[in-house]
C-alpha cells in the first residue's frame, strides 16, 4: 500500500502533508489552517447543500420514501418499460455526439482566439458566448425556420432529426470548449513545444505529443460541461426533435408537472444522476493522469500573431464562427421586420410592455431586473466558486485527502447534470424555512440569483482549475519555505495566476445568470420579470408584434452579453508578472 | 484529539457564517421586496388588517397597475405576484406544497387539472359577495365550493383564410375533415404532454369522439401528416402559414386569436376559428389551505371578481370574463365570437381519464 503511495507521489512533485501546508506549516502546527480550509471547504458545501442537495434529496425522497418507508417497486416498473431504455439511449447519444462535435470545434477555436492574437479579436471572443446565454425558446424559432423544408438549410433535410439538435446543442456549447480551454491555453508556456520543433518533430507532432498532453485536463473539464449540459437539455431536444427524441430530462419533466409520478420522476432522476456520474467519472480520470504541474507563462510570450502557419485552426473556426453566425443573424433580420415593413420598430417597443399590454414590466425595466440579479448571481457564484477552485488545487499526499477532494470536484458539478425541474419543485418544497430562519426563500426575490448562482458556480470552477492545477506545487513551497504566510502564498502564487481566468470567471457567470431559465423559471415573479421571462412570455401571446418584441428582446440579451464578456477579458486586476 | 475539536468548530462557523450572511442578503438585496416581507415578517397575524398577500399565478397574468394601486390603497393590502408555472405544473407545485402553501390565493388553475387540486384540499371553500360571482357559479365543479371561475376561453383550431383561398381549397370546418385527403400535412397542434391548449385539444377529441374512439381519429390524424410541437408558440410562430411564414395553414390556438391578424390599417383578420371544433378551457382562482393571510386572499379574489378587473381581462389577458355584465371590446365581438356548442366533458370523466389519456396519446402519436 505505501510503496503504490510513494510511487504516485514519485511522479509529481513532493506533495504537503496537509491540504495547503507547506515545508514551514509542519514544524509549526497552525490551528487557524485548519480553521482556513474548513472555512474555505465547508461554506461551499454548505451553499450546494442547502440550495441544491437538499432540495434534490427532498424530491427524490417524495418519490421513493412516499408515506415514510422506501418504496423501490418504481425502479423495477419504470426500468421494464421500453421506453425507459430507448429515452436513456437517445440522452446518451445526443450528448455524446454534442460532446464530441463540440470538442473538434472548439479545440481549434480555443487556439484562434486564445493564442493567437489579430485584429477584433476581444469582439470575436465576445460574439462567440452569445449563443450560450440565448434562450431556447427562440433559438428554437431561429433553428426551425432554417431547417424547415423551405427554410435556407432545408436541403440539409435535418428537420425533427438527431442532427438538428446535436446542431443546436453544438452550437449553445461551442463556447464552453472555447472559454475553458482557451483560459489554460493562453497561458501554457510555448517553449516546451518549440524544443520539440527545434528537436526536429513536425507542427502536427509536436502538437499531438507535447501540448495536447498539457491541455488534456482542460480538454476534460470542457469535455465534462459540455456533457452534462447536453444530457439535461430541455427546450433544445424537444423543439428541434420533433417530439420524438425525448431525453431523461425531458421525462422527467413530463413525470413530475403533468401526471405528478414522482416515483417514477425519482427513477429516472436516479439514472439522470448514474449517467452524470459516469461522465463525471469518466472526465476526473482523464484529467487526473495528464493533470499535472505544466509551464505557465504570460500571454506575452504565449501568444503570437497569427499567421500562414495557423491555416487549418483558422479555417476550421471561420466554419464554427458563420454556423454560429447563421442563426443569430437570422434571429437579427427577423427582429428587424415590422408590421410596418423593415425597421427598428420592435426595439422601439422595448419601452413598452407589449401590444395589449402582454407584460407587467416593461423590457428596459426587465433588462435592470436582469442585470441587478445577474450581478448578484455572479458574485456569489464567483464567491463560492473560488473558493471551491483553490480547495480542489490543493494535492493532499493522503489518499483520503485525494478521494475526498474528487467527490467534492464532482459534487460542485451535479447541479448542472441534474434536472431543472427537480430542483426547481425542490426549492418549492424545501425552502420554506431553511435552516430554521424565519424567510420563505421560495417566494422570496433573493432565491433567483441563488439558483442561478448554483448553475453558474460549476463554470466558475472548471474555469479557475485548471488554472490553478497547473502551478507547480514547489512554487507554493518555495514561497512558504522563504517565510510566506499561507495568505501570502495564495496571493503571491496562487491569485496572479488565477486573475487572468477570474475575469473569465466572472463574465461566464454573470453571462450564465443572465440566460438561466431552468430552475429559476418555477421561481418567476411577474412584478420583477427578468428578460428570459419577458421574451418567453412575449412569444407565448399571438401577434406579429409580440413576436417581434420577444425577438428584439432576444437580440437585446445577446448584445448584453457580448458586452459582459468583451468587459470581462478587459477585467485584469492588476498584470500578471513573470512567474 | 484537538484536530478533531478543531475540525468541527470549523464545521460550525462556517454553518453561522452562511446562516447570517443569508439573513443579510436577505435583508439587503431586493429594495421593492423588503418592505412588506418585512411587514409580513414582523406581525406575520395581521392579515386581516392589511399587509401582504401573495397571489400565486402563471405567467399570463396580468392586472393594471392603477387597479391594484387603487386596491392597495382602499384595502391596505400590497399584493405580491409567484409565477412557478401553468397548467399542470402550477397545480402540482400546489399540491406539493399543500402543508406550507406559496402564497395566500392561487389563480390560474384550469378545468384539465383543477380535479386534482381540489381532490387533493388544495383550497378552502369560500365565495365571494361580488355580482360577477352568480356568473362564476355557472362554471363551477359539481360539489366543489372552493374553486371561484374567473374566466374561460375556447380553445379551437385556427386557419390561414388567405391561404386556402390562394390555394382554391374549401377550409376545413370539423375536426373530422383534418383527417380527409386534401387536408394532408397541413394541420400544427402543440403535444398534450407540454402544453395546456394541446391537452385541450386532446380532450376536444375524446369529447367529439368518445374515451374510446379519440385514439382511431388521433391515428387517422396521423396518417394524415398532422405535425405535433411542442409548444403553443413552436406551432403559431414557426410552422402556421401566418404568424412566422411557416408551411401550414391550420393551426392549434384560440377563438381569440384571430382579432391578433388583423393587418396594419387593414380591416379583416387573416385568420378565423373553426368554432366546431372548440374546447371550453376555464381558469379558477382559490384560497389556498394554510394561507398566512386568509382575509387578504378573499379580498383579491373579490378583486378578481370585480366589474374593473372582469372589463380588463380580454385587453390583458386574452380570454373571456365571466362576468356577463362586462362589454367586449368591438374587435372581439366581431372577429372573436365563442363557440356556441363548445365540446366539454364532465370534470369528474377528465379526473378520472386524464392521464391515462395522454399516456396513450403518447405511445399513439409518439410510439
Amino acid at each position: 500500500m505505501s510503496g503504490r503511495r510513494r510511487r504516485t507521489e514519485g511522479t509529481g512533485a513532493p506533495a504537503p502533508a496537509v491540504p495547503g501546508a507547506s515545508v514551514a506549516s509542519r514544524r509549526r502546527p497552525a490551528p487557524g489552517r485548519w480553521l482556513a480550509w474548513g472555512l474555505a471547504a465547508g461554506l461551499p458545501l454548505l451553499f450546494l447543500g442547502l440550495f441544491f442537495a437538499w432540495p434534490v434529496g427532498n424530491m427524490l425522497g417524495l418519490g421513493l420514501w412516499p408515506e415514510g418507508a422506501l418504496d423501490l417497486g418504481g425502479f423495477g416498473e419504470v426500468l421494464s418499460r421500453q421506453r425507459t431504455w430507448r429515452i436513456l439511449g437517445l440522452t446518451l447519444l445526443q450528448a455524446s455526439l454534442g460532446t464530441v462535435i463540440s470538442l473538434v470545434l472548439g479545440v481549434p477555436g480555443a487556439y484562434v482566439l486564445y493564442r493567437t492574437r489579430f485584429r477584433g479579436q476581444g469582439a470575436v471572443r465576445a460574439f462567440v458566448t452569445v449563443p450560450f446565454v440565448l434562450p431556447t425558446v427562440v433559438v428554437g424559432v431561429a433553428f426551425r425556420s432554417l431547417l424547415a423544408p423551405h427554410g435556407p438549410l432545408g436541403f440539409l433535410g435535418w428537420e425533427e432529426s438527431l442532427w438538428g439538435i446535436v446542431a443546436a446543442l453544438v452550437f449553445f456549447n461551442y463556447a464552453v470548449v472555447v472559454r475553458t480551454v482557451g483560459g489554460t491555453w493562453a497561458q501554457l508556456d510555448p517553449r516546451a513545444e518549440q524544443s520539440a520543433r527545434a528537436l526536429g518533430a513536425s507542427p502536427a507532432r509536436a502538437f499531438w505529443h507535447v501540448t495536447l498532453p498539457a491541455l488534456a485536463p482542460a480538454i476534460a473539464s470542457a469535455a465534462s460541461l459540455v456533457f452534462l449540459f447536453c444530457a439535461t437539455s430541455f427546450g433544445t431536444v424537444l423543439v428541434l426533435g420533433g417530439m420524438r427524441y425525448g431525453t431523461i430530462e425531458t421525462e422527467i419533466w413530463v413525470q413530475t408537472t403533468q401526471f405528478l409520478d414522482l416515483r417514477a420522476a425519482a427513477v429516472l432522476s436516479v439514472a439522470q444522476l448514474l449517467v452524470v456520474a459516469g461522465a463525471l467519472a469518466v472526465a476526473g480520470r482523464a484529467r487526473a493522469k495528464r493533470e499535472r504541474a505544466v509551464e505557465l507563462a504570460t500571454e506575452a510570450r504565449a501568444v503570437r500573431p497569427i499567421s500562414r502557419a495557423d491555416a487549418v485552426p483558422l479555417a476550421v473556426t471561420v466554419l464554427a464562427l458563420a454556423a454560429l453566425a447563421l442563426p443569430i443573424g437570422h434571429l437579427v433580420v427577423r427582429s428587424l421586420r415590422t408590421p410596418q415593413g423593415w425597421g427598428l420598430g420592435n426595439y422601439l417597443a422595448l419601452g413598452t410592455t407589449g401590444g395589449a399590454n402582454t407584460l407587467s414590466v416593461t423590457v428596459w425595466e426587465a433588462t435592470a431586473n436582469s442585470l441587478r440579479v445577474a450581478a448578484l448571481a455572479a458574485a456569489i457564484a464567483v464567491l463560492v466558486g473560488t473558493l471551491v477552485a483553490i480547495v480542489l488545487s490543493r494535492r493532499p499526499a493522503a489518499r483520503a485527502g485525494r478521494r475526498a477532494l474528487s467527490l467534492m470536484d464532482a459534487l460542485f458539478m451535479l447541479p448542472l447534470g441534474v434536472s431543472a425541474v427537480t430542483v426547481g419543485f425542490g426549492f418549492l418544497v424545501t425552502l420554506d424555512r431553511p435552516l430554521g430562519l424565519p424567510v420563505d426563500l421560495r417566494t422570496a426575490g433573493l432565491l433567483v440569483p441563488i439558483a442561478q448562482a448554483v448553475v453558474a458556480v460549476p463554470l466558475v470552477v472548471r474555469v479557475l482549475l485548471p488554472v490553478l492545477r497547473a502551478i507547480d506545487p514547489r512554487q507554493r513551497q518555495a514561497a512558504a519555505t522563504l517565510g510566506a504566510s499561507p495568505r501570502r502564498v495564495l496571493a503571491a502564487v496562487d491569485a496572479r495566476v488565477a486573475a487572468k481566468p477570474l475575469g473569465l470567471a466572472v463574465g461566464f457567470a454573470f453571462a450564465v445568470s443572465l440566460g438561466e431559465f431552468g430552475a429559476t423559471s418555477f421561481l418567476a415573479r411577474p412584478d420583477a420579470a427578468t428578460l428570459p421571462v419577458v421574451v418567453f412570455r412575449l412569444i407565448g401571446r399571438p401577434g406579429e408584434q409580440n413576436l417581434g418584441m420577444a425577438l428584439a428582446a432576444s437580440v437585446l440579451l445577446a448584445a448584453l452579453t457580448a458586452g459582459v464578456m468583451l468587459a470581462a477579458e478587459r477585467l485584469r486586476p492588476g498584470t500578471a508578472g513573470d512567474l | 484529539m484537538t484536530s478533531m475539536t478543531h475540525r468541527r468548530s470549523a464545521r460550525a462557523v462556517p454553518a453561522a457564517l452562511a446562516a447570517s450572511a443569508l439573513l443579510a442578503l436577505a435583508a439587503c438585496s431586493f429594495p421593492e421586496d423588503a418592505a412588506p416581507r418585512e411587514a409580513s415578517a414582523s406581525n406575520p397575524d395581521a392579515g386581516s388588517a392589511g399587509g401582504t398577500v401573495t397571489l400565486v399565478t402563471h405567467d399570463s397574468f396580468h392586472i393594471d397597475e392603477q387597479l391594484l394601486a387603487d386596491f392597495t390603497s382602499r384595502t391596505g393590502l400590497e399584493v405580491q405576484q409567484v409565477a412557478p408555472g401553468d397548467g399542470g405544473a402550477l397545480v402540482n407545485q400546489l399540491v406539493l406544497t399543500k402543508g406550507n402553501p406559496l402564497g395566500d390565493l392561487a389563480y390560474g388553475i384550469d378545468n384539465s387539472f383543477a380535479s386534482r387540486a381540489v381532490a387533493e384540499g388544495v383550497f378552502v371553500p369560500y365565495s365571494s359577495g361580488e355580482p360577477a360571482a352568480a356568473d362564476a357559479a355557472a362554471f363551477a365543479l359539481p360539489g366543489d365550493d372552493t374553486l371561484t371561475a374567473i374566466d374561460y376561453s375556447d380553445v379551437c383550431l385556427n386557419i390561414d383564410d388567405g391561404w386556402f383561398a390562394e390555394a382554391g381549397v374549401t377550409p376545413p370546418a370539423t375536426l373530422e375533415d383534418l383527417t380527409k385527403p386534401e387536408y394532408q400535412d397541413l394541420a400544427v397542434v402543440p403535444a398534450p404532454t407540454t402544453s395546456s391548449p394541446g391537452l385541450a385539444f386532446l380532450m376536444a377529441t375524446v369529447a367529439a369522439f368518445g374515451e374510446d374512439g379519440w385514439q382511431d381519429y388521433w391515428r387517422a390524424l396521423v396518417d394524415n401528416g398532422v405535425k405535433v410541437v411542442p409548444g403553443w408558440s413552436d406551432a403559431y410562430y414557426t410552422d402556421f402559414t401566418v404568424g412566422g411564414g411557416g408551411d401550414r395553414p391550420i393551426v392549434l390556438s384560440y377563438a381569440s386569436s384571430p382579432p391578433f391578424t388583423v393587418p396594419e390599417g387593414g380591416e379583416e383578420p387573416t385568420t378565423s376559428a373553426l368554432l366546431e371544433t372548440c374546447f371550453r378551457q376555464v381558469e379558477y382562482a382559490g384560497v389556498l389551505a394554510g394561507a398566512k393571510n386568509p382575509e387578504g386572499a378573499k379580498a383579491v379574489l373579490d378583486l378578481l371578481l370585480s366589474a374593473e378587473f372582469q372589463a380588463g381581462i380580454p385587453e390583458s389577458m386574452y380570454v373571456y370574463p365571466v362576468a356577463s355584465a362586462v362589454e367586449l371590446p368591438s374587435d372581439w365581438v366581431r372577429w372573436a365570437p365563442l363557440a356556441e356548442q363548445p365540446l366539454t366533458l364532465d370534470p369528474a370523466v377528465i379526473a378520472e381519464g386524464r392521464d391515462g389519456w395522454v399516456r396513450e396519446w403518447s405511445e399513439i402519436v409518439q410510439g
